[in-house]
């Protein structure tokens, strides 16, 4: 029975939200509705992790848990396949905690409530079926699903040159995904050695082991480059700054802090987990794209003076940082690239919903014209600071550990070349200083430079709920790596790929 | 008793940190000051009896043999990164962090005593003691981690902990930028520091101090004959990490931190940026030591680097004319001592004088330096300016501050029987020792070094009595003058320790240490040369000095202006970085990658917009079109067949 099983239920909320706002009539039942939705969410999320690590610690040592199988398309051998190991469990936590936090970040929606709540839970819908599919065609599916809402809700609810940042975002991922679908194809049609039993279903595929090496040259840049696009790869990165940039705060949130994972975890699921041998040989050259995303982005960041730019090119590093480690093939280093997935959601999440409230209030993004906000708004200040300084990698917050486990992980690489590109990418981390503190100093620091700010005020409750939850999960990761360690490291054994 | 409640000395301070930075803002002003300071003290506290049990017990192993043990009495793995690279958070007891708990206690507490004083009725005063929570916390973490990357965290803690404080003062720009520019100059040395970590433990495979310093010659080993540029792999690596010590500890280049360091409050200046984090780099080395001993590469890098660095900051100490930053450079000036003489220590020569000396300057120096900085502090207090010209005759109205600033300058000049003396003799022991020509040079440098002080103390305290109209200066409440008192009684007494017996190269119990009177000779005289030199020029206002410096005007500007090396740096990291790397890649980013998908969208755009005539719904140009088509077909069919 397909309800007996927890991560059916993770698309099940999500959707019963949309049935339940189709039926409210006014903005308290709207919030009534979505703020029961997100807190289901986030019990089912560390439900989920309670229950893996019982099961992990009753013995269970198979690669996926919570399996779920049901034939959905006989010919074609498509299953509604579901399943999660460490990497999605912590995904899954993370995509509850930002769902939660967007909710009360977009408390005062306006216009139109109702339509902006029921695109965003079909988006969640789409992230966390995402995370439990096991089965290629549903994960497409889902990957669709969460793309699509993505163009009303810059569209409709966006700033700025909105139409532009909306189509061009639209298209771009569409682009990605265009070789994404080639790539599964070409999968499917050589995931098993025998020609009948074709199947969709990644763990069998990975089992099998049977896409010839001629293949794997060409299906695994398809793939890669595919989900590349969403993880903000160079040169395929420009939609970031203009979507991030035009978004309301809320989706920048979830797109920057949850479905830009999905990026990364599709690369790591599907490219570099059914294509080992591609992953060993062609490496290189996607390593060096990665690795120019993680230093160019940095030096972009430092000399833009819009907010969200400076964000969304910080986000070209970080997410260039996570796919830099998962083609580093270490052990180590693909656990700081999970570890970064989590990291960068939270922080960058937590930095979109801070500069959507300060745009709030002083209605403009240029750090030129604004100073001196720490004595306007101490509380936003403060928490601008701390995911500042997540950001730069300080010891105790999340970025560090990611940071650590990824250039220890990179530099144990047998390869000089591969240690000789993890010096390139520590450089980041002094770059990541400069555009912080530079960002800190003029924003918060220093005099209050328009008159007019005088008069603003400090976070209300449900700005404060929202930036707290993600300061609570920053927090803990940083002081407590080893559990989130643990949980990822006990998944990659199963990958074939890894080199140590 | 059991050494390991000294991870007391970690969570206390943590624990006051996280108190006073949630709930600070509820609570009064004296209160929070009252919390901050009883914490430390307890502190303290703890620190002392870890420490005496250390060099005095003998319960808990400490010493085997007459060799000093280093003791492992906390252990906590912190995260794994594969079965041997381990990051622990752990306490390892042994002399120099054993001795490194007394300094930092000791200076925290006094200057979160001297601060009640200081910051009475400043904005954020909560939020003052909270931060000094936690430096002390990261500072204490970083001496007794038991790892090298434990050290690399708390020293990243430190570093923040640096920039929060010296940005006290946020709302004035010169605060945020001097703040900003320490962390990112320290941050750029921190990445040596990590590269160097990151190649070290690759051959290694351990973080781990005791494993790494028990048997030296098996890391060196360890890398082969791996070569990278024409060096040795582990040559590059002990080199970067002392590029890391060398950012914190500000040597030359990456010193021009430190004196912009001083926008912070004074208080902040003699703990963090006097006493005890701007020594982290020559405690890095010192714990390293044993390794650095057989690169001798390395070690030449060390000693010349520690050697310039000392001789340029006296020389602009000489120049300078606000009193912190004279102080900043002469701070600049002594750990380039320490530095030196540890570049110059070996075993072989005379048994590791240098390593010894080294450590036992750092001691000293963090009790006279601190106690030099709070009286500057005092004297700000009551004057309101930091500039030497608003200063003069104040030896009438703070006879305290005079005497102990008076104390602090004989200390750091060398003269007999203050402490500074004592730790300066045994360096130029050691640079003799090694080479006359070190040992040379760094007593000029000592002498330059009394004549700056008492110029300084003079241009203070004596010169001439300026007008103070109706705001006369006065001598500050108890709580600052407490700790002066105290902290100039050890800057008396501090040099008569038998340093020695409890920190040396060979850890061992006996050691055989005597004053070198031919040396300790000459540097006293030099230093009673350079203190004659000064009390010939500043002692009554005249205006000698001022006609030296037109004499010479191109030096005298040059040192003045800090041999221009911030404007060097702001060229670099504005004219080239800024200018020339960022700006063009974000145009690229907008122009060329950007362009590159819009000229993608416009061409299929064009394209379509092209062929939409294809399909206007007009029957006569279907009908055109059909005609044709089947014309064109019909002659390529004809053609195929004929």
């Amino acid at each position: 029975m397909i309800f007996s099983n927890i991560l059916i239920y993770f698309v099940v909320i999500p959707i019963l939200v949309l049935g339940c706002l189709f039926a409210t009539k006014n903005i308290k039942q709207v919030r009534t509705v979505v703020v029961i939705g997100a807190s289901a969410l986030m019990v089912l999320a560390l439900y989920l992790v309670y229950s893996f690590l019982q099961q992990r610690g009753a013995g269970n040592a198979s690669e996926m848990l919570f399996r779920y199988d049901a034939v959905w398309f006989k010919p074609l051998n498509i299953h509604f396949a579901l399943g999660v190991d460490g990497i999605s469990v912590v995904l899954i936590l993370l995509s509850a905690f930002i769902v939660f936090g967007g909710v009360f970040a977009s408390w005062r929606m306006d216009p139109l409530p109702k339509e902006f709540f029921l695109w965003f839970f079909l988006l969640s819908t789409g992230v966390f079926g995402f995370f439990i599919s096991i089965d290629m065609f549903t994960m497409v599916m889902f990957y669709e699903v969460a793309l699509i809402p993505m163009y009303l809700l810059i569209g409709v609810w966006g700033s700025g040159n909105k139409r532009y940042a909306a189509m061009k975002l639209t298209l771009m991922l569409m682009g990605g995904s265009a070789f994404l679908m080639l790539g599964v194809i070409g999968i499917y049609f050589h995931s098993s050695a025998d020609p009948n039993n074709l199947t969709m279903n990644i763990l069998t595929i990975a089992q099998n082991n049977a896409i010839p090496h001629s293949w794997q040259y060409f299906l695994f840049p398809m793939t890669f480059v595919g989900f590349g696009v969403l993880g903000a790869m160079f040169p395929f990165h420009t939609w970031s700054p203009d979507g991030h940039a035009a978004a309301p705060t809320a989706v920048s949130m979830l797109h920057a802090g949850v479905l830009m994972k999905l990026g990364g975890y599709g690369c790591f699921r599907i490219a570099i987990f059914l294509m080992p041998f591609a992953a060993q040989q062609l490496n290189w050259i996607f390593l060096i794209l990665t690795g120019i995303s993680v230093v160019y982005g940095a030096l972009s960041a430092c000399v833009q003076t819009d907010l969200k730019y400076i964000n969304a090119y910080s986000s070209v590093s970080h997410c260039g940082m996570v796919l830099f480690a998962l083609l580093m093939l270490t052990n180590t280093a693909v656990t700081g690239a999970v570890l970064q997935m989590l990291s960068h959601g939270l922080m960058t999440a937590l930095f979109f919903a801070l500069i959507g409230m300060i745009y709030g209030r002083t209605h403009t993004r240029d750090i030129r014209k604004m100073g001196g906000m720490m004595n306007i708004m101490p509380y936003l200040s403060v928490c601008f600071v701390i995911a500042g300084l997540a950001s730069l990698g300080l010891p105790g917050l999340s970025g560090f550990v990611a940071e650590m486990n990824i250039f220890v992980g990179s530099f144990m690489h047998p390869d000089l070349f591969h240690r000789i590109l993890t010096i390139v990418g520590t450089t980041s981390i002094v770059i990541t200083a400069v555009y912080i503190l530079r960002m800190v100093g003029k924003l918060l620091l220093g005099q209050v430079q328009d008159k007019h700010h005088l008069t603003l005020t400090d976070a209300n409750w449900y700005e404060r709920l929202s930036t707290l939850t993600l300061i609570v999960g920053i927090v803990t990761i940083g002081f407590f790596p080893s559990f989130f360690v643990e949980i990822i490291k006990n998944s990659l054994s199963f990958v074939k790929a890894l080199v140590m | 008793m059991n050494l390991n409640y000294t991870i007391a000395v970690l969570i206390l301070p943590f624990l006051t940190f996280v108190f006073l930075g949630l709930v600070g803002v509820k609570m009064k002003k004296k209160a929070a000051g009252i919390v901050g300071v009883c914490s430390m003290g307890v502190t303290a506290f703890i620190a002392f009896a870890a420490a005496f049990t250390y060099f005095f017990g003998t319960d808990q192993g400490q010493v085997i043999d007459g060799v000093r043990q280093q003791l492992q009495v906390f252990d906590y793995t912190w995260m794994q990164f594969t079965k041997n690279l381990v990051i622990k958070i752990g306490v390892l007891l042994d002399p120099i962090s054993a001795m490194m708990l007394i300094v930092i206690t000791t200076v925290s507490f006094m200057v979160h005593l001297y601060s009640l004083g200081y910051m009475d009725g400043e904005k954020g005063f909560q939020r003052y003691y909270a931060f000094l929570s936690l430096f002390t916390l990261a500072m204490l973490g970083l001496v007794v981690a038991s790892n090298i990357f434990q050290m690399y965290i708390f020293w990243e803690l430190v570093g923040i902990s640096s920039y929060l404080l010296i940005g006290f003062y946020y709302t004035t720009p010169a605060a945020v930028a001097a703040a900003k520019k320490a962390f990112i100059v320290t941050r750029f040395a921190d990445l040596g520091f990590l590269i160097g970590i990151l190649i070290l433990s690759y051959y290694t495979q351990t973080f781990d101090f005791i494993t790494l310093t028990s048997n030296p010659g098996a890391v060196i080993s360890s890398a082969g004959g791996a070569t990278f540029l024409g060096c040795s792999a582990m040559a590059w690596a002990m080199t970067l990490i002392f590029i890391g010590g060398a950012g914190k500890s500000a040597m030359f280049p990456l010193h021009i931190w430190l004196p912009d360091a001083m926008e912070g409050p004074t208080p902040v200046s003699a703990l963090i940026h006097a006493a005890t984090m701007v020594v982290a780099g020559v405690y890095l080395v010192a714990r390293l030591f044993p390794i650095y001993c057989l690169e001798q590469g390395t070690m030449t890098i060390i000693t010349v680097i520690g050697a310039f660095t000392a001789f340029y900051a006296a020389a602009v100490a000489c120049t300078q004319s606000d009193i912190k930053r004279v102080l900043a450079f002469s701070t600049i000036s002594q750990i380039a001592f320490m530095m030196t003489s540890l570049g110059v220590a070996s075993q072989m020569l005379d048994n590791g004088v240098g390593y010894m000396a080294s450590m036992f300057h750092l001691f000293t120096h963090a009790m006279f330096k601190s106690l030099l900085f709070l009286c500057a502090g005092a004297i700000i207090h009551s004057v309101h300016s930091n500039e030497m010209t608003a200063m003069g005759g104040l030896r009438k109205y703070m006879p305290i501050c005079n005497w102990a600033f008076l104390f602090g300058c004989l200390a750091i000049s060398g003269i007999p029987p203050f402490s500074g003396f004592f730790s300066k003799d045994e360096i130029l022991v050691a640079a003799y020792a090694k080479s006359p020509l070190w040992g040379i040079w760094l007593a000029v440098v000592a002498g330059m070094t009394a004549f700056y002080m008492f110029r300084l103390y003079y241009k203070i305290f004596w010169w001439n009595n300026p007008d103070y109209g109706d705001h006369k200066p006065h001598e500050a409440p108890w709580t600052m003058t407490l700790p002066l008192i105290i902290l100039g009684l050890l800057a008396l007494c501090a040099g008569m320790i038998p340093f020695g017996k409890y920190v040396n190269l060979a850890r061992t119990v006996e050691y055989e240490s005597g004053i070198n009177w031919m040396v300790a000779g000459s540097s006293v005289l030099i230093a009673l040369i350079g203190i004659g030199l000064a009390t010939k020029l500043y002692l009554k206002e005249n205006p000698k000095p001022d006609r030296m410096a037109e004499k010479t005007p191109g030096l005298w500007t040059a040192a003045y202006r800090r041999f221009y090396m911030d404007e060097f740096y702001q060229y670099i990291t504005h004219h080239v970085i800024f200018a020339h790397v960022s700006t063009p890649i974000a145009w690229f980013d907008r122009h060329i990658i950007d362009g590159t998908m819009n000229m993608l969208a416009r061409v299929t755009h064009s394209t379509s917009y092209s062929i939409r005539r294809f399909q206007s719904g007009n029957i006569q140009s279907y009908v055109w079109i059909y005609l044709i088509g089947a014309l064109a077909l019909a002659t390529i069919v004809m053609l195929c067949v004929i």
